[in-house]
């Protein structure tokens, strides 16, 4: 087979700052770290095309959180995320996001990217939360990914498309060294010297399997398979609340945003089989979830959005956002079905599960500045634990990661690795591709996911847990002796397999060390149905300890914004009260 | 075991007649993030190599000659 044939060949570069995955955060962490020290050497390290890589590959509808001066202060979103997470958050990291988002907003408004405003020349704030006020539509959030691209030109950062990278490198203090890499149409390697390295490596999007069976039809960009995740575990990273799934209501089979908070403010709202409203907000939050969950289990399932009762004009111009930018196919997966938002309703659906701090709270640890508990290691966007951080947390938060490792870097040496750790790697990377025959990666990869889906999905059943960590004992062993990649693109899917596989042991062991529920559906143990503040008020860390998985408790810290007693079971509130 | 080929439909479709890959444009094969088009070493022409699609529609929307058309993948439709 001679396409994409395996190159034997190593590189070796070294910079100061490294940023692994060119989406969201990472463009803006490489921009943000030259710009500080202008003299830096920054690379931007993408598995795909920084062009059109990342959960907002074609675009962006709008800010989820944007915290805008005159709708909201920092103290009140700190308060809301604090509430809609049951209270286990780092409110620092939240709070510092806050105060620095509407800075970022503005950098974007330079950048080209414009957000809608009313007659007054005020930014139009929609209200989606339960409580407050934070979402602004970006009515030209197709041209994002561009606008950031010019950016990184014009600052002349040096960009490595098609590299995965596989695994970090550290000295022998446990200080980052730098990363290996591979290329993912020649199986070249490259090893990356770096001072400090930002992981922004995206969501673990394809760990659960669509109802659709295809591997690639999930909620997320299917490229985003947890890399930065197993990343950081196998370098001794503390990873924080794993047990906290993402989980989203997605229109059925497409797996894509209906979108009720682009729809929402338009008046659009979900409904069962009986027309009749079941939750008061749209916000994705673990408690609306399991209201929608109960519906769809219950005999008024299924549940729809509801559009159909609007005005021609209002639904030409939901049309217009919905089928223009984040999903465009939307539009022709309804025309294949007949559905016109103008007469009929819209199926929804319980997506797969995965990790995603952008929508739930999963994520790598890291404190205000976006430092892992690594020295010299930074997480930024899906893969950090700062919570609901959507897009604009990724710019946030990458822009912050990007400064501080700037300033790092500067103060520091490079690390000294082991080149022994450099040859094993390669050993591992490549032993899927001496072989003659064996299992191909998709098939690793469709069990794994399949695992995932009958012992993992919530409710969560510790009987069906252990179940599942058998079985995925099983595949990791067909993975490490039989797995064969015939040429670098089928190692790269093999490489994503083992990612995979390591993000589904990580959920299964988080999800039974909280024996409690927490979260709505997101942690809903059927063992321990209660939320127990006194013995799981804190976080949950797993870490990579002597070769072992293990999981620890983690303090909450003091809250910076303290929140009232009365407030505290807001997002509980979900359900509409039966009226007389 | 030894490993066999199984069909499957794939979402992409390339027009020949317009497309330009011959003439040594690449657009659609760059900015795929699933990376999963190439060019043909028999027609010179973009193809999708591998049925793993996000149907997200980079390569139909930069192709400078609207060569491509991304259906929506037969197992979602």
């Amino acid at each position: 087979m001679s396409l994409d044939k395996i190159v034997d060949g190593l590189n070796e570069v070294e910079c100061d700052v490294l940023v692994i995955g060119g989406g969201t955060a990472g463009p803006m962490a490489a921009l943000k770290a030259k710009l500080k020290n202008p003299g830096a050497k920054v690379i931007l390290l993408e598995k795909a095309n920084v062009k059109r890589s990342g959960a907002i590959s074609m675009g962006m509808d709008g800010l989820n959180n944007a915290v805008i001066p005159g709708h909201a202060t920092p103290e009140q979103y700190t308060r809301e995320i604090t509430i809609a997470n049951d209270g286990i958050v780092n409110q620092k990291a939240v709070l510092k996001y806050a105060q620095e988002c509407y800075a970022i907003i503005q950098e974007l408004d330079r950048y080209g990217i414009r957000f809608q405003k009313n007659e007054n020349g005020d930014f139009d704030m929609k209200k989606v939360h339960h409580l407050g006020t934070y979402v602004l539509p970006m009515p030209n959030g197709d041209t994002v990914k561009k606008a950031l691209y010019r950016q990184l030109r014009r600052a002349q950062l040096l960009i490595s498309n098609r590299y995965i990278a596989t695994r970090l490198l550290k000295d022998k203090d446990g200080r980052t060294a730098g990363a290996i890499a591979v290329n993912t149409r020649t199986a070249e390697f490259l090893v990356i010297k770096a001072k400090a390295v930002i992981l922004c490596m995206g969501a673990a999007g394809r760990l659960g399997l669509p109802a659709s069976g295809y591997l690639f039809g999930t909620y997320e960009n299917a490229a985003n398979s947890g890399d930065g995740y197993a990343m950081a575990y196998h370098a001794g990273a503390k990873l924080a609340n794993l047990e906290c799934f993402q989980i989203n209501p997605l229109i059925k089979d497409y797996n894509g945003p209906a979108c009720a908070y682009v729809a929402g403010p338009f008046g659009a709202y979900t409904v069962n089989n009986e027309d009749a409203r079941f939750i008061e907000c749209d916000y994705w939050s673990g408690q609306m979830m399991l209201e929608f969950y109960n519906e769809l289990q219950s005999g008024k399932g299924p549940v729809f959005l509801k559009l159909n009762h609007l005005h021609e004009n209002t639904i030409s111009e939901i049309e217009s956002i919905l089928h223009k930018v984040e999903r465009p196919s939307r539009g022709q997966f309804h025309a294949n079905r007949g559905t016109d938002y103008r007469s009929s309703k819209i199926e929804m659906h319980v997506s797969e599960i995965g990790f995603c701090s952008g929508h739930s709270a999963s994520g790598v640890f890291v404190d205000e500045f976006a430092r892992t508990t690594v020295p010299g290691l930074y997480a930024a966007g899906d893969m950090a634990s700062v919570p609901h951080s959507y897009m604009l947390g990724a710019f946030t938060n990458g822009s912050i990661a990007g400064e501080h490792a700037s300033d790092y870097a500067k103060d520091t040496d490079f690390a000294a690795y082991d080149p022994e750790d450099v040859a094993r790697e390669r050993e591992r990377v490549l032993a899927p591709t001496r072989r003659e025959d064996g299992i191909p990666p998709n098939q690793i990869e469709y069990k794994t996911r399949r695992f995932v889906n009958d012992y993992l999905q919530p409710p969560k059943v510790p009987q069906k847990y252990r179940l599942a960590q058998s079985r995925f004992a099983e595949v990791r062993e067909d993975l490490e002796t039989g797995m064969i990649a015939r040429n670098a693109h089928e190692l790269l899917r093999a490489l994503e397999a083992s990612s995979i596989l390591d993000c589904a042991d990580m959920a299964a062991a988080s999800s039974l060390f909280r024996t409690e529920s927490r979260w709505g559906l997101y942690h809903l143990r059927t063992d321990h149905p209660g939320r127990d503040d006194e013995n799981w008020f804190c976080h949950t860390l797993l870490g990579k300890v002597d070769g072992q998985m293990t999981c620890e408790k983690r303090a909450v810290d003091p809250y910076v914004v303290p929140i009232e007693d009365d407030e505290k079971d807001l997002y509980y509130r979900q359900r509409v009260e039966a009226r007389a | 075991m030894p490993l066999a080929n199984t069909p499957t439909s794939v979402p992409v479709v390339v027009d020949n007649e317009k497309c330009i890959a011959d003439k040594g444009c690449t657009v659609c094969v760059d900015v795929c993030p699933l990376d999963v088009l190439r060019i043909s070493e028999m027609t010179n022409k973009a193809y999708m190599a591998y049925d793993e699609c996000w149907y997200c529609l980079p390569c139909q929307c930069d192709c400078p000659t609207a060569a491509l058309t991304v259906n929506i993948p037969y197992l979602l439709k």
